[in-house]
């Protein structure tokens, strides 16, 4: 198993991830789709990171990636929640409150 | 000869992927929820075999033990109005988009796939707690206290936003 089935894996996940958050309608299964995108990134990091193993400047940035999307999940589906208080839904076809 | 590490990444990848599919296509959240349970399990075990044991056990605490549970609570909160009908209108973007993603993930899958490098010995303490902590604490030291900031910010914001309006 070379570096490169690690980095086609990568990209096949982030696409798995892009075209869920492209064509679904469901808020949540979008916010669910981010956290596809991050994870298959964190792969690629981490696969370049174990080629050149003198430092761990990979590893140290999956870390930071990992917070990051942490807090991306909190305030996310904190506007969802506010989303639904003002439209009962959680359709994104359905939001164009700031649209016009 | 198949090594250990080739079946565990194999057997991960295939569990990533699927879970990933699921994800994507539920209709019910739960079950999206259930598949991204799935595919952040997977791909913890696919770490493993990048030499990342401190990021595997971190993956599992942060992801599959706070952002899944924090998506089930969400759910649970909404109620059935989590799950939207089938996707109607705006089909043709749609399927232009979809299109678009899987030419691009096609040819750079495809293309990447024969990249290879020697993998090289790695040191004892490569991604363990001593290793990856020293890294972190010495060279990270300040992107380290200021996402702690940005935790904390972040906490905050949500408490805001998502608080009822009518007191």
């Amino acid at each position: 198993m070379g570096v490169g089935t690690y980095l086609a894996l990568a990209s096949v996940l982030f696409g798995i991830g892009a075209a869920g958050f492209l064509t679904r309608r469901n808020m949540l299964i979008q916010l669910m789709s981010i956290e596809l995108m991050l994870n298959s990134v964190n792969v690629v990091l981490l696969a370049f990171n174990r080629v050149n193993p003198a430092n761990h400047d990979g590893q140290v940035f999956v870390f930071f990636v990992i917070a990051v999307a942490a807090a991306e999940a909190a305030v996310g589906l904190a506007i969802l929640i506010a989303y639904y208080r003002i439209k009962k839904t959680i359709d994104t076809d359905d939001a164009s409150l700031l649209k016009y | 000869m198949t090594s250990p590490g080739t079946i565990l990444f194999v057997t991960t990848a295939i569990f990533a992927i699927v879970g990933g599919l699921i994800t994507v296509w539920a209709r019910r959240p739960l079950r999206a929820a259930i598949g991204l349970l799935v595919h952040i399990v997977s791909l913890a075990g696919m770490f493993l075999t990048l030499n990342a044991q401190l990021l595997a056990a971190i993956q599992l605490l942060v992801y599959a033990g706070a952002v899944v549970v924090l998506f089930v609570f969400v759910i649970m909160l909404i109620g059935p109005a989590s799950q939207v009908g089938a996707i109607q209108g705006r089909l043709a973007s749609r399927a232009l988009s979809l299109a678009v993603t899987i030419a691009i993930v096609l040819a750079v899958s495809t293309s990447l796939a024969n990249f290879d490098r020697p993998w090289g010995p790695v040191s004892d303490d490569f991604g363990t707690v001593e290793g990856l902590g020293m890294a972190i604490y010495s060279e990270a030291l300040v992107p380290f206290e200021v996402i702690s900031i940005t935790l904390l910010v972040a906490i905050v914001g949500a408490v805001a936003i998502a608080r009822s309006r009518t007191e």
